[in-house]
């Protein structure tokens, strides 16, 4: 027993069946628009979760690959009659190319100088999508056309509920698969100690300018799904706001679990829905909520319940 | 095999060392001595290039180092045990080991031959392979960070301080095994505080003094010198 639940297969699995058994709960389409942002979020989540937990350099500013994918899905259509799909890989090779540029001269730095310098980089990308008025159409955002794939259009909530759920599955395998594998372990062995890491031979600047990268690229994917979802994008998606919600679905999930970022992401995503219902009282609540999490499972969601559960199965 | 010549390095724009010139020949024990912040582990890690080198220059076996990345020194056969274990705690010991060959490219048999060497010189860390490495004592943590610098495939290793915060016995244990790995070949810089100990089994040894080499000769003439028996020795 204990062998089938700590084999690679088993999360894979349960991850399936979420996706397959929750529009059973679902009552209307609004659900699985819920449920399609989730997986959305926590698409972005899972790389974020590379950067920040397994090699832990903080980015207050992965927003900003989240806004050049968006875009990248809306400009290209628009302007260079490039298709939706294609347009989805050129912003992902952009924000790969970006990360590259921005990461080798702030990666070099630690600790807080490294979340100012990630969080301006977050802002300045937000300031350019704003005043590039005649690309981006300024703070009112612009319309993106419809993705199409294979002639067939993609729409309505329960379309990219399956689509967006099976990307994340993707995106969570190769995830899994890098964490497990000698890159990874190389990784958490950077987080843990960067010198020890560099006496082993580890070039640690190249890991971490790569796991930025990787980061970026799953960020920015995830944009593009976002802005083919909503059919407009304003500057929002690349804002502060978002950067720090992107932190705190990593934080809150778990730091290092693969596992937590689809839980952070359900988290933040379904309780602002589910506490409408306090109205005026609904962001103090959700703040209270979060703390309370915070304070009884400080490592966050899954690596707290995970470590209870198998101290109580001992 | 290494050797150090004139080489000075700054924090910022504090000289830490001032002109160093050293050298280890091959199969050697060669300790440094000197008190706290006389600047023994600056000099390892300009050696390993953890720490910039400002001038000066290093050879390992006849190729100039000074410029090189710390990862392409690993590679040409120079690891280094950090003071302080600095093992990798959530990783288990395995995996502790399994990155100590990171930066090797020959096949895995001869890893797997290293992996073996390491498990007979410390028996403790089979048994505990799976454990996560925080989870060790303290000694066996040392065992680790010099089985996980071993793993590299190193001819020069350069350990620094390895009998720190070590119980007597477990000192013991340590510097058997220091001289274990000397037997079978390998050189050996060793930084240590516990003078006495590192006498013991050092062949020549250099006494550093704020930055400077202050005394150098073999470990019985270092033994023998009155003013080393009164500062580092305590006779």
């Amino acid at each position: 027993m204990q062998r089938v639940l700590d084999s690679r297969i088993w999360p894979l699995a349960a991850l399936a069946v979420i996706v397959v058994i929750a529009p059973l709960f679902f009552s209307s389409l609004y659900d699985y628009r819920i449920g399609a942002l989730v997986f959305i979020f926590a698409l972005a989540v899972v790389g974020l979760n590379l950067l920040m937990g397994f090699a832990g350099q903080v980015s207050l500013g992965h927003a900003g690959f989240l806004g050049i994918g968006a875009y990248a899905v809306a400009i290209g259509p628009t302007y260079f009659a490039l298709p939706a799909w294609f347009s989805l890989l050129v912003g992902a090779v952009l924000s790969g190319i970006v990360a590259f540029l921005v990461g080798r001269p702030i990666l070099k730095l630690k600790g807080h100088y490294l979340a100012v310098a990630t969080l301006g980089f977050g802002v300045l990308v937000a300031i350019v999508l704003t005043n590039e008025a005649d690309w981006t159409g300024g703070p009112d955002g612009m319309n993106v056309a419809h993705l199409m794939l294979f002639g067939w259009k993609v729409h309505g909530s329960d379309t990219w509920y399956w689509l967006a759920g099976a990307t994340f599955i993707v995106g969570f395998v190769l995830a899994a698969n890098l964490v497990d594998s000698p890159s990874g372990r190389a990784l958490q062995a950077i987080h843990d100690s960067e010198t020890a890491a560099r006496m082993l031979g580890i070039d640690v600047a190249r890991k971490k300018l790569t796991i930025f990268i990787v980061s970026a690229i799953y960020a920015s994917v995830a944009g593009s799904y976002l802005a083919l979802f909503d059919g407009h994008i304003t500057p929002d998606v690349a804002g502060f706001l978002r950067s720090i919600e992107l932190v705190a679905m990593v934080v809150l999930g778990g730091m290092g679990s693969v596992f937590g970022a689809l839980v952070g992401a359900a988290v933040l995503v379904v309780l602002p829905q589910a506490l409408t219902v306090f109205h005026d009282y609904e962001q103090a609540t959700l703040g209270l909520i979060i703390m309370v999490f915070m304070i009884f499972l400080r490592r966050g969601i899954v690596p707290s319940l995970s470590a209870a559960f198998s101290g109580w199965r001992r | 095999m290494l050797s150090v010549e004139n080489v000075t390095s700054s924090y910022g724009r504090v000289e830490a060392l001032h002109g160093i010139s050293l050298h280890v020949d091959d199969g050697e024990i060669v300790t440094l001595l000197g008190a706290n912040g006389a600047g023994k582990t600056t000099l390892l890690h300009v050696i390993s290039g953890i720490q910039p080198i400002t001038s000066g220059s290093i050879r390992f076996q006849g190729t100039p180092f000074e410029r090189l990345a710390a990862h392409v020194r690993v590679a040409l056969g120079i690891s280094q045990v950090p003071e302080g274990r600095q093992i990798f705690a959530p990783l288990s010991v395995a995996d502790n080991l399994r990155l100590g060959a990171w930066s090797r490219t020959d096949d895995d048999e001869d890893i797997a031959t290293d992996l073996a060497r390491v498990c007979t010189l410390f028996p403790a860390l089979k048994a505990l392979s799976e454990m996560p490495a925080g989870a060790l004592s303290g000694g066996q943590q040392q065992m680790l960070a010099i089985g996980r610098a071993l793993m590299a495939g190193p001819r020069l290793l350069l350990l620094d301080e390895p009998s720190m915060g070590l119980a007597p016995n477990l000192v013991d244990q340590v510097l058997a095994a220091i001289r274990a790995l000397k037997d079978d070949g390998l050189t050996i810089l060793l930084v240590e505080q516990n003078a006495r100990a590192a006498l013991a089994i050092a062949d020549r040894a250099y006494v550093l003094e704020t930055g400077r080499v202050t005394l150098e000769g073999t470990a019985k003439q270092i033994q023998a010198d009155s003013r080393v028996r009164e500062a580092y020795l305590g006779v």
